[in-house]
């Protein structure tokens, strides 16, 4: 191994490539902190400059930096403005959001930076270390693993059912994922609950959703309730990044769990960032002492470092599928995939030894990109926090612009403006009656997957026994029941004990 | 708004155009690609494929490009047709599933509401078994099939119905075999599905022919047969279904539409310049890029290819019960 960590070394290191790192990871940043713009398309949009370079090293040098960057890009967004550009994201804003109105901006995108920063660099440890190893594990998983994962998943809405709020938010992850089923369904060709809209034919767009329910009634709760920007008062410690000892002895946990939980739903095709930054939410909620259990939703830093941890080290460990076994587990793997083809190499079980350069070139872009991203945010966030401290007159249309952008973009589609808008009025009038929103968008990001997943195990079994057949199945469903109940009967029986 | 929009866009593709603009014996002055999906889709990537090769081969003076989404692709259609007489200058790029979907009626128009100009690229299905696999070929897997159809879980990366669902459903049926009873599992994606394969809860995959091929070179999967006309040079050893007396072809193109009613002379205009793309190493870059296979077919034989598919698609889908 330390073979080929030289070799990596000496293909990944030279002027010019340090150079592309910093390209990759500052351009990334600043796009990706536009809603609408995910890794994704600026990857797409990345891709013949890095072709061009020709050098298969470069070019994935610069392409995971701008994944990296647009991704730490996507969680300023959603601190700040309540306005996630990407679904691994979204889990971000729970918390981060809270604390930057609370006045911590500075602390929150800090926690952030250092969470994703570890969180990298730990899974490209554990990627460098177990690759070839877990090419195994990502052919474990059948539909009915994924449905059983989706369900865990689901948990992380208890922290938003807070006293008097079990119905609410029961509510509205019922309603999420009833939007979830408007579109096209893949099990049985058959548009549904579209109203003969042909803008629905696909299903609601998912950054239109969340632009609905999170960025435009802020701007709107803004407006109504002048008296409610605490930022002004404290214009000192927004900018303030610092984090005491005790913080972050009670963070280091949380990241160290996540770094292996994160990578290893990353691992699996057809989960992913986002998947691993709710799960990540659930179970270290639900793992929290009870006084911080109760600030989930509210402002906990731990509810803001674990899902960061979690999708970054997702995002590691779904380079595990595509370069040993050539399968993309998600659309940005799958877009790196075809430029990795373009460059005549060919990912799959043979290229560690095939094209040894490459796959520990990719390894060393990985510590690189992250180091380099800490090193150009965190000078930064100071500046970034202080958007907050900008009076609501100018801040309000900002947000606005913002949104309507992230929902326009990635369609070209004026209808999508209408929908958010029209979400946007719904959301403010569910927050007048104290619903939680968070429980909506979980339901509608994990709804269809828990469908989809659901119909295909159902047909490949002809039927439910999958359910208590497949031991992992019927494992992981335990583990869901138990991380949510655990919480529950805990508490019970301390009050009874007092 | 919406008129500010075009224009900037507009203005964004007069941009572009400048800077590949390069050759002086341009055919056709200008293409407006319409591009009925979002940005970094297949459609996405064909148009701007396609254009980057015309500009820079001098072949075209210069293009611009629309994303248009919506109604998995009716919006852009219905866009067409209704601005028909100012889109003489407009190409708008499309695949298989214009035909399946305006069949499912998806959408209310069809090609022939357009005029047909090229099916420029495309590529052959395959039917992909685990390289460990007992199955040896595509007869095994049609005993497994007539024996138990409920014991076969085929995979594919699209909707049930859809394009991977049908090509597993004609071979069956070209083998004599109940099409109805096949036990699909419909993934978002072809690399899902891939890995459903090689998870073992998929007995079968439906795919591209090119994507099995990626996969069979690393030694993992082991393809039993494609749907093409013929063999071809990157999987020399995999019969098609043809010589194995299976009747059946399935092509899944690529090409370009113009809007209804569009003249004879600029029909022909862009049936030359596409014509002559193919022999430009401008071309050849961006087909080997990303792994295209040309299939050049222009004009009166593209409509033809078209009802003919039409027809088939069509039959097998009202007797699969999704029309």
């Amino acid at each position: 191994m330390l073979e080929g960590l030289m070799l990596g070394l000496g293909a990944a290191i030279s002027p010019f490539n340090i150079l592309m790192v910093f390209l990759g990871c500052f351009l990334g940043t600043f796009i990706g902190m536009l809603p609408g713009l995910g890794p994704m398309s600026i990857i797409a949009i990345m891709i013949p400059v890095a072709i061009q370079l020709g050098d298969p090293a470069s070019a994935l040098i610069l392409l995971a930096g701008v994944y990296y960057g647009a991704i730490f890009g996507g969680s300023t967004s959603s601190i700040l403005i309540n306005a996630p550009g990407v679904a691994g994201t979204v889990a971000s804003s729970f918390d981060g959001y809270p604390m930057a109105r609370a006045g911590q901006a500075g602390k929150a995108l800090t926690i952030a930076a250092l969470a994703s920063f570890l969180g990298g660099t730990i899974s490209a440890l554990l990627l460098m270390i177990f690759a070839p190893l877990l090419s195994s594990v990502a052919k474990l998983f059948w539909s009915a693993e994924y449905f059983a994962l989706m369900v865990l998943g689901l948990t992380a809405i208890a922290a938003f059912a807070g006293p008097g709020k079990k119905l609410k938010a029961l509510l509205m992850s019922v309603v999420g994922i009833m939007l979830a089923t408007v579109g096209e369904s893949a099990l049985h060709n058959a548009a549904r609950f579209t109203m003969g809209i042909m803008d629905l034919q696909s299903g609601f767009y998912f950054v239109t959703l969340v632009m609905g329910l999170f960025a435009l009634p802020e701007a709107l709760f803004l407006i109504l309730n002048p008296k409610r920007s605490a930022q002004q008062e404290n214009q000192n410690e927004i900018k303030d990044l610092r984090i005491s000892m005790d913080e972050a002895k009670n963070l280091a946990p949380v990241v160290g769990r996540q770094s292996v939980l994160g990578f290893l739903v990353g691992v699996l095709p057809g989960a992913g960032a986002t998947m691993a930054s709710f799960l990540g939410y659930a179970v270290e909620r639900n793992l929290a002492p009870k006084d911080q259990r109760e600030q989930f939703g509210k402002g906990a830093q731990r509810g803001l470092a674990a899902p960061e941890t979690a999708n970054n080290a997702a995002c590691t460990g779904s380079f595990v599928p595509m370069l040993t076994l050539g399968i993309p587990g998600s659309g940005t793997t799958a877009i790196l995939l075809g430029a990795l083809v373009a460059l005549s190499v060919t990912p799959g079980p043979r290229l560690i030894e095939d094209q040894p350069e490459v796959f520990w070139a990719v390894i060393i872009s990985m510590y690189l990109g992250n180091v380099v991203l800490l090193i150009l945010n965190l000078p930064l966030i100071p500046y970034i926090a202080k958007l907050l401290t900008v009076p609501r007159q100018y801040l309000i249309p900002f947000v606005v612009f913002f949104s309507l952008i992230g929902a326009y973009i990635g369609q070209n589609n004026p209808t999508e403006l209408l929908i958010m808008i029209g979400t946007g009025l719904f959301a403010t009038l569910l927050r007048f009656g104290g619903y939680p929103l968070p429980p909506l968008i979980i339901g509608f990001i994990l709804g269809g997957m828990l469908e989809d997943n659901l119909g295909r195990a159902m047909r490949k079994a002809g039927g439910m026994e999958f359910l208590w057949e497949r031991p992992m199945t019927l494992g992981i469903l335990v583990v869901a029941a138990v991380l949510f109940f655990y919480p529950i009967i805990k508490d019970r029986l301390q009050s009874r004990r007092a | 708004m919406k008129t500010t929009i075009t224009k900037s866009l507009a203005a964004i593709g007069v941009a572009s155009a400048v800077a590949f603009s390069a050759g002086a014996y341009a055919q056709v002055d200008s293409i407006h690609f319409l591009i009925p999906g979002g940005a970094g889709g297949g459609w996405d990537g064909t148009a701007r494929g396609t254009g980057e090769a015309l500009t820079k081969s001098g072949l075209v003076g210069s293009a611009s490009f629309e994303n248009m989404s919506g109604g998995g692709g009716g919006k852009a259609i219905g866009y067409l047709i209704e601005n028909a007489a100012s889109s003489e200058g407009t190409l708008m790029v499309n695949s298989t599933p214009i035909v399946i979907r305006s069949l499912t009626k998806v959408f209310p128009q069809s090609f022939r509401d357009l005029t047909p100009i090229a099916g420029t690229i495309g590529d052959y299905a395959a039917l992909v078994v685990k390289a460990d696999s007992p199955v040896t070929s595509f007869k095994d897997l049609v005993d497994i099939y007539n024996s138990d159809p409920s014991e076969l879980a085929i995979a594919g990366g699209s909707v049930a119905g859809g394009m991977d669902h049908l090509v597993a459903a004609m071979a069956m049926k070209a083998a004599g075999a109940d099409p109805l009873s096949v036990n699909y599992l419909p993934f978002d994606a072809g690399g899902e599905a891939m890995a459903s394969l090689l998870s073992g809860e998929a007995d079968a995959l439906s795919t591209g022919l090119s994507e099995a091929v990626a996969l069979a070179e690393q030694g993992e999967v082991r393809i039993l047969v494609q749907t093409g006309d013929k063999r071809v040079d990157a999987a020399a050893d995999v019969p098609t279904l043809t010589e194995q007396g299976y009747d059946t072809v399935f092509i899944n193109w690529r090409g370009f539409f113009g809007a209804p009613g569009l003249s004879e002379a600029k029909q022909a205009e862009y049936v030359k310049a596409l014509g002559a793309m193919y022999d430009t190493p401008e071309w050849e870059d961006v087909r080997a890029r990303n792994g295209w296979v040309n299939i050049y077919n222009p004009g009166a034989d593209f409509t033809k290819f078209l009802e003919k598919q039409e027809a088939e698609i069509g039959s097998l889908m009202k007797e699969l019960g999704f029309l």
